[in-house]
């Protein structure tokens, strides 16, 4: 596909990594369930292990249709490859785990997803890695934070559940000063809405089990690297400039001098923590990528039209979605997030516990669960779910209140989910008597 | 490895292993606004199996101190320097675009001394269009990605390179963006308008070749926009090389790794 200009997204999308399978002409991707792949011979055996060639061994490594995958999402973020995972929460650790070890530090947003949460305070703390987290808004908290030991400063492009906007030129801007590499969390926004590289994150991931794959059928992550960010020249790691004995002593900045990142993680990440995705699995999101630009604009408009009803709504006290003047960060998502918000927000509701109770239990198209960016809209309450290790404190840091709702906006009839949360509103408003 | 050439740092891959003088040595050569690492799979391989590699970064790309040098003729004088401070006496020269002509260039001063000469994606002469010299020097990004779009053939090479998962459109963006920063940080200027000013203005070829005394061997990409192979028909026949074409773009080592091995591999 040559030409003056890389194809349009939507040519990516559909494109990227793939062309019609040379042994069979099969014109969609084919799904490679194979453990493994045969050598041609001895030497090729040896030289794919010694990286000399390029190729598969083991599909925990790599697998045919896990690379269309990795290349296609690359592409689209405008990255220089990708590395797919069993899960979001796989592709944060492989990042951390990549760059990081016993007495490294990490600064983060206080607005994350509380698996993220998770992983960083409670189970990397266990194994030496230290996480300071900051306001997302707080650039002096940002910098204040930042040690001699810190290797990463990590946010989400919209952090969970406040839609706090992280501003990515800011904090990138900051983080490179330092030497640092900023990684961000897009599962909210995609590529369709944003691409953190454009504006100065240096790596990407996200949680595929969302928008990405869009139907809420399958678990998996996928990890991007800008190839912007020069490991040598901040001289903090030596896991990517140093000799690594794990490897044949492969320097990895030397072998790729924009793509020493996915190499290790590839070579040790991958291969010894072994959180590899399914090709089954990467075949399912590759499906869901080829349509994801209509479905983020079917979802950005329905969830526009859910926001304009709720805005309308006695009993609803808040609504936090940043296209919305009175979203703090209403000015950064302008500027970052012209396409829109995602199409995940969440709204607080006036009354009691026992209201926001019967506001959910009485939705019928919504459904109650522990998700978001399915086709089908969904609805929970991070209190007593997603952030319920979180004590108040932490919850107040993180911008949730006890009546506050979450909603992920599918793609049905918005005509038919405004219906639904009118009713729902109505149980509401009579469970106050 | 860091080598000091005519004053200067100059830094060399060496596949991975280290360099043994004493083996049969292949430079690999890389071309504008590119660096060691457009040779990677290539290198090592030839360095894993008896040769000693140098993949050189140019003056000013990459690793090795800058300023760029002002001709393809001062760079062929570069290359020669650099294997004399290696220790190197004879050695198979590799360049891809801007590299083959310095190739070229430094064969014909070895003599001798040059065991092999392979030009990949060449052509001479190599000139460059008046737009895309423009743009490269008012708007160097804008012309990194249209030089990137004409560089490959497609969007779906297999196997990729280094590994599977990596994007090359992105990768080699990435990497041209990365040189071209490092030079302006330096201090140095605009290195992508001066290494097409590099390909556009050489015009030695036709007095070089005669002085080559190696075999030579071309490997072209029939689809390559660059450098269109049949830019490059008649220098093969006065270099009376051996050609190999293989189906892709200009970043053929990118795109057809395994081929491009097996080429230089009966070549060398």
């Amino acid at each position: 596909m040559p030409g003056s200009a890389d194809p349009g997204f939507d040519t990516l999308a559909l494109h990227a990594g793939a062309a019609p399978d040379p042994a069979t002409g099969a014109r969609a991707v084919p799904i490679h369930l194979t453990t493994s792949f045969v050598f041609e011979n001895s030497d090729h055996a040896a030289a794919l292990f010694n990286m000399e060639r390029s190729g598969h061994v083991y599909s925990r490594i790599s697998n045919p249709t896990n690379a269309v995958l990795e290349e296609r999402i690359a592409a689209l973020e405008g990255g220089t490859g990708a590395i797919a995972t069993a899960s979001g929460q796989a592709a944060l650790h492989l990042a951390v785990a990549t760059l990081a070890g016993a007495g490294s530090h990490i600064v983060a947003s206080s607005a994350l997803y509380g698996g993220s949460h998770n992983l960083l305070h409670y189970t990397l703390a266990r194994f030496g890695i230290e996480t300071s987290f900051v306001k997302t808004g707080d650039i002096d908290a940002w910098r204040a934070a930042i040690r001699p030991n810190t290797r990463l400063l990590f946010g989400e492009t919209l952090g969970n559940p406040g839609l706090d906007v992280l501003d990515i030129p800011a904090v990138s801007a900051l983080a490179h000063e330092h030497g640092l590499p900023l990684l961000v969390d897009s599962t909210f926004t995609t590529p369709y809405l944003m691409r953190p590289f454009d504006h100065g994150a240096d790596l990407v991931y996200h949680s595929a089990t969302k928008f990405l794959s869009g139907h809420g059928t399958v678990i998996g992550g996928v990890l991007v690297d800008s190839g912007n960010f020069d490991w040598e020249r901040s001289g903090r790691f030596p896991e990517l400039t140093q000799p690594y004995e794990g490897f044949h002593g492969m320097v990895f900045s030397e072998e790729s001098s924009v793509g020493a990142f996915l190499l290790r993680a590839r070579r040790e990440g991958l291969r010894d923590f072994g959180a590899s995705m399914s090709p089954h699995t990467a075949w399912l999101i590759l499906q869901g990528v080829e349509t994801l630009s209509l479905r983020m604009e079917r979802h950005v408009g329905n969830t526009r039209k859910v926001v304009e009803f709720l805005s309308r709504q006695a009993m609803v006290a808040s609504i936090g979605y940043p296209e919305l003047d009175s979203h703090p960060d209403h000015a950064l998502a302008r500027r970052l997030l012209p396409r829109g918000c995602g199409s995940v927000f969440s709204f607080d509701l006036k009354g009691s516990r026992a209201q926001g109770k019967a506001f959910i239990e009485a939705l019928k198209i919504f459904s109650h669960l522990a998700n978001v960016g399915d086709c089908r809209s969904l609805v929970i309450h991070p209190a007593s779910t997603t952030h319920f290790r979180m004590d108040d404190a932490a919850l107040r840091a993180a911008g949730i209140t006890p009546g506050t709702i979450r909603l992920s906006i599918g793609l049905e009839q918005a005509d038919d989910l405004l219906d639904d949360l009118a009713r729902a509103l109505k149980a509401a408003e009579r469970a106050a008597a | 490895m860091k080598l000091m050439v005519q004053g200067r740092e100059a830094y060399a891959y060496t596949g991975g292993k280290p360099f043994d003088a004493a083996l049969p040595c292949v430079v690999f050569i890389h071309g504008a606004l590119h660096d060691h690492s457009a040779w990677g799979l290539q290198a090592r391989s030839l360095a894993h199996h008896g040769r000693s590699v140098l993949a050189v970064d140019q003056p000013g790309h990459g690793r090795s101190a800058g300023p760029a040098l002002a001709s393809v003729e001062a760079l062929a004088d570069w290359i020669v320097a650099l294997l004399d401070a290696a220790g190197v006496q004879r050695a198979a020269l590799v360049g891809h675009s801007m590299g083959s002509l310095i190739a070229l260039e430094a064969a014909a001063r070895l003599g001798e001394r040059a065991t092999q000469l392979v030009m990949m994606a060449t052509a001479h002469p190599m000139k460059v269009s008046a737009a895309l010299l423009d743009t490269a020097r008012d708007a160097p990004l804008k012309a990194i990605d249209m030089v990137n779009a004409f560089s490959h053939s497609t969007i779906a090479a297999k196997p990729s390179s280094p590994g599977p998962g990596t994007w090359l459109h992105g990768a080699n963006r990435a990497l041209m963006r990365r040189v071209q920063a490092g030079y302006a940080e330096a201090g140095h200027g605009n290195l992508f308008h001066h290494d097409f000013g590099l390909c556009d203005s050489y015009a030695g070829a036709a007095e070089a070749a005669p002085r080559v005394r190696c075999p030579v061997g071309f490997i072209l990409g029939t689809r390559d926009q660059m450098t269109l192979p049949k830019a490059a028909a008649e220098l093969a026949r006065i270099l009376k090389a051996r050609v190999v074409s293989l189906p892709t773009g200009h970043a053929l080592m990118q795109e057809a790794p395994d081929a491009v091995l097996q080429a230089l591999i009966t070549m060398l």
